[in-house]
């Protein structure tokens, strides 16, 4: 043994390395008995000027509304109309039926990747419709239902996804790296968490220019762990920053669970109470708890009483991408042993248990979602897709680096075009 | 006006004429930064347009994007540039991106100032030279002023400009130009030319260099410091030299390099960050692809070592007048 590796010498017993490890493995038969689920009325629900260190239990304890009967209750409920009700229920069915499509484009090797959100619609749908349309968004790359819950043309969802002539994004990003300001969608980046201290300082631009809007930001629990996180929770307790962060914890990141971002030790809403931030934990199914929880934060900013970080608590019941196959590292039913259901599933139960919905009803809005995915992809593929052919004029690889393109880039961009003609000769168009 | 003074006054003109403006980073507030460069301007605009950030460049540089991204028009301040590594990714990834992945929806007109080089008993911390690897990113303008005029024309025309600057300042000739030679007096910049600058707006585009002397013998690449060093061991040893203070590194001005080699036959580039694949290099390479034939000598380079920056033999590392003198003997042999 190394003379620096030597154990000093006492008669403590060895040190041991912890290292984390989930509960369930494939072939194993996950039991989440265990998980503290609160009732529904148990939470109470503090002012949205309450201080951060006067609702700490906030952190632990989990934000319910709609119980395992599809009833709401408790001091949560943001009481909506049937209207409002129905109009979440449709967007989150509309996400999940633009995921299986899109996934299964990409199977049929029509774009190169794409990620579904199948389980998580209530963290991007509800917390969307909780705030306002033109305060901004920073998504991760799991948020679809932003722009879904604003109306995006679902077309242009596809193009950016084949990467076709309709794509404004001009081929540049990989599919689901969407932007839209004008829908207040923040352009996606592929390194995690960056969008963290960026929304701060757009919430922080808003709060000195005396703007009434404020920013929202989405990361991954596994994401929690980057460096970004913390600087972006620094910025925000000391200049009391008009942002709502939410940490959707759907317990996977690719293949390593929670725990490897400190999951074991503590709950991911309680990172807020190192910060003076105030803090929620919230059922991430129950798309109720998700938008009175968001609504209540925005109250908060926009009261300038500061930020919010929410923990969406949640499953991530497909894949991570469509490069991923998790039945390599988890147990095959967690999705299905998952104590809090599926939030589409438990929408409609709340709806028919109002009297406001039903089976027919909802198989009828499936089928009408369904078809306007199918028939808006048959659009989108007439303007192309990913692998057939070049959809964007060769030159507009080299603009947007700079706003005037440098010598260099100009030198290059010339060299380019004269190795394309050499390859395609010169009356060559973009298909 | 010194260098400082200069930097001061560029930030306080586009406060005044541009609300959008806004200056942050360690200790630029109430103190108005370890170097000077922002006293002064939290008291005259205000809280909300200057002010101190927690010790997180990563934070400073993220935070910035996102006030790029609202409309605004941030200046931040990295204390040392060699503090620019915890926030190199929101430079890398976002602010040099954020164009080009979002086909013009969003912008980043920031304007990262920080200083760099060493000199000044800096240790490896606070002495490292990053413009290569700022250049080396698509997507950020890199720019290095050797002199108070250009300092202050050139950091309102970076502020001004639609896309991510990053502004190096050489922090060895804040006070003074600096000869080289160590153990001599330094100058202070009142007894230097460039020291007369206006108090009013102007502007030094991005992207072109400067002819800091005319001369036929050999064309002298420099930036920052050593400018001035080539320019006190050209004089010492009387060669007609003409050096051009490329002030941009990128976009850099290739036409004014190009004119200068071709005329003279023979080219010297002088850095102080480390040699392999320092900016030397890349410049090394665009004299030989395009004035190869006008070439009398091989180009050389005088660099620091490839060591991290040392304490106490700081002037053993410094590419000095000694260095310059051995390759500008070389290059005028033959
Ligand atoms: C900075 C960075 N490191 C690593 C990756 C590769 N990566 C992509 S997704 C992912 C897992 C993220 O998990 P989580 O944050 O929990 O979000 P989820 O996918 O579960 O929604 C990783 C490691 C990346 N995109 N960016």
């Amino acid at each position: 043994m190394p003379e620096t590796h030597r154990r000093p010498a006492s008669n403590l017993p060895p040190l041991s390395l912890h290292i984390p490890e989930p509960r369930y493995r494939p072939g194993d038969t996950p039991d989440f008995g265990d998980i503290d689920v609160p009732a529904v009325e148990a939470t109470p629900r503090p002012g949205e000027a309450t201080k951060p260190d006067a609702m700490r239990d906030m952190c632990y304890g989990l934000v319910r509304v709609l119980d395992f009967d599809g009833q709401a209750k408790g001091a949560w409920d943001p009481k909506l109309s049937a209207e409002r009700l129905r109009a979440m229920l449709r967007y989150m069915m509309l996400v999940r039926a633009f995921d299986d499509r899109m996934f299964r484009a990409q199977r049929q090797g029509k774009t190169s990747f794409y990620m579904k959100c199948t389980g998580e619609e209530a963290t991007s749908v509800a917390s969307t419709m909780a705030i306002d349309r033109a305060d901004m968004c920073f998504p991760s790359y799991r948020q679809q239902g932003i722009l879904i819950a604003r109306d995006y043309p679902l077309i242009q969802m596809m193009n950016q996804i084949y990467s076709n002539r309709g794509d404004h994004l001009l081929g540049r990003q990989l599919p689901i790296m969407y932007s839209a300001p004008e829908h207040g969608f923040f352009s996606v980046s592929g390194n995690l968490a960056t969008q963290y201290p960026q929304a701060v300082g757009w919430a922080m631009a808003s709060a000195s220019k005396g703007d009434s809007r404020i920013a929202t930001v989405w990361c991954g629990e596994g994401s929690s762990a980057e460096g970004d996180f913390h600087s972006a929770l620094t910025f925000a307790t000391v200049y009391n920053a008009p942002v709502i962060f939410n940490v959707v914890n759907n317990q996977w990141a690719i293949s390593s669970f929670s725990g490897f971002a400190g999951g074991e030790r503590t709950t991911f809403a309680a990172r807020a109470v190192g910060y003076g931030i105030a803090g929620l934990r919230v059922d991430g199914n129950d798309p109720l708890a998700v938008y009175a929880a968001t609504q209540w934060a925005a109250d908060r900013a926009r009261t300038n009483n500061g930020p919010t970080l929410i923990e969406h608590f949640t499953y991530r019941a497909e894949g991570h991408s469509t490069s991923d196959d998790p039945s390599a590292y988890r147990a095959a039913q967690e999705a299905s042993a998952w104590p809090f259901g599926d939030p589409i599933a438990r929408m409609k139960q709340h709806l028919i248990a109002l009297g406001e919905w039903d089976d027919a009803q909802h198989d009828a809005l499936r089928a009408e979602l369904d078809d306007l995915v199918k028939t808006t992809q048959k659009q989108s593929e007439k303007l192309g897709i990913l692998g057939h052919g070049m959809h964007q004029p060769f030159e507009t690889m080299f603009e947007d680096v700079f706003e005037q393109m440098p010598w260099h880039l100009k030198e290059q961009c010339d060299q380019m075009l004269a190795e394309q003609e050499k390859k395609f000769g010169p009356n060559w168009k973009p298909e | 006006m010194n260098m400082i003074e200069a930097i001061n006054s560029a930030m306080d003109i586009m406060l005044e004429r541009d609300p959008n403006t806004v200056v942050m980073g360690e200790d630029v507030g109430f103190f108005g930064g370890v170097f000077r460069a922002t006293a002064g301007l939290q008291k005259k605009h205000g809280k909300t347009r200057v002010f101190d950030t927690p010790i997180n460049e990563c934070g400073i540089i993220g935070v910035a994007v996102g006030m790029g991204a609202y409309g605004l028009r941030p200046v931040p301040e990295i204390q040392f540039a060699d503090y620019i590594y915890p926030g190199l990714d929101q430079l890398v990834s976002e602010a040099a991106r954020l164009r080009y992945r979002s086909a013009n929806d969003f912008i980043c007109p920031m304007t990262v100032r920080t200083p760099f080089g060493g000199g000044i008993f800096g240790g490896q911390t606070h002495s490292q030279s990053p413009e290569s690897i700022m250049t080396h990113i698509c997507g950020v303008k890199t720019v290095i002023p050797s002199n108070p005029y250009d300092a202050k024309g050139l950091l309102i025309a970076a502020i001004e400009d639609n896309d991510p600057v990053v502004f190096l300042e050489p922090k060895r000739i804040y006070n003074g130009p600096f000869s080289g030679y160590y153990d001599r007096p330094v100058e202070p910049w009142s007894k230097h030319d460039a020291s007369a600058v206006p108090e009013d707006y102007y502007r030094i585009e991005l992207g072109k260099a400067a002819t800091v002397r005319a001369g036929e013998a050999v064309t002298v690449l420099a930036y920052g410091t050593m400018v001035h060093v080539a320019k006190t061991v050209i004089e010492e040893m009387g060669v007609d030299a003409e050096i051009l203070d490329l002030r941009t590194l990128l976009p850099l001005d290739i036409d004014a390099i190009e004119t200068s080699v071709k005329k003279t036959g023979r080219c010297l580039i002088i850095h102080e960050a480390t040699r392999t694949s320092g900016f030397g290099a890349e410049l090394a390479a665009l004299v030989q692809e395009r004035c190869f034939y006008h070439l009398e000598a091989p180009v050389e380079r005088v660099t620091g070592f490839d060591t991290p920056y040392p304490h106490s033999l700081e002037w053993a590392y410094f590419p000095g007048p000694v260095r310059i003198a051995t390759a500008l003997e070389k290059i005028m042999k033959d």
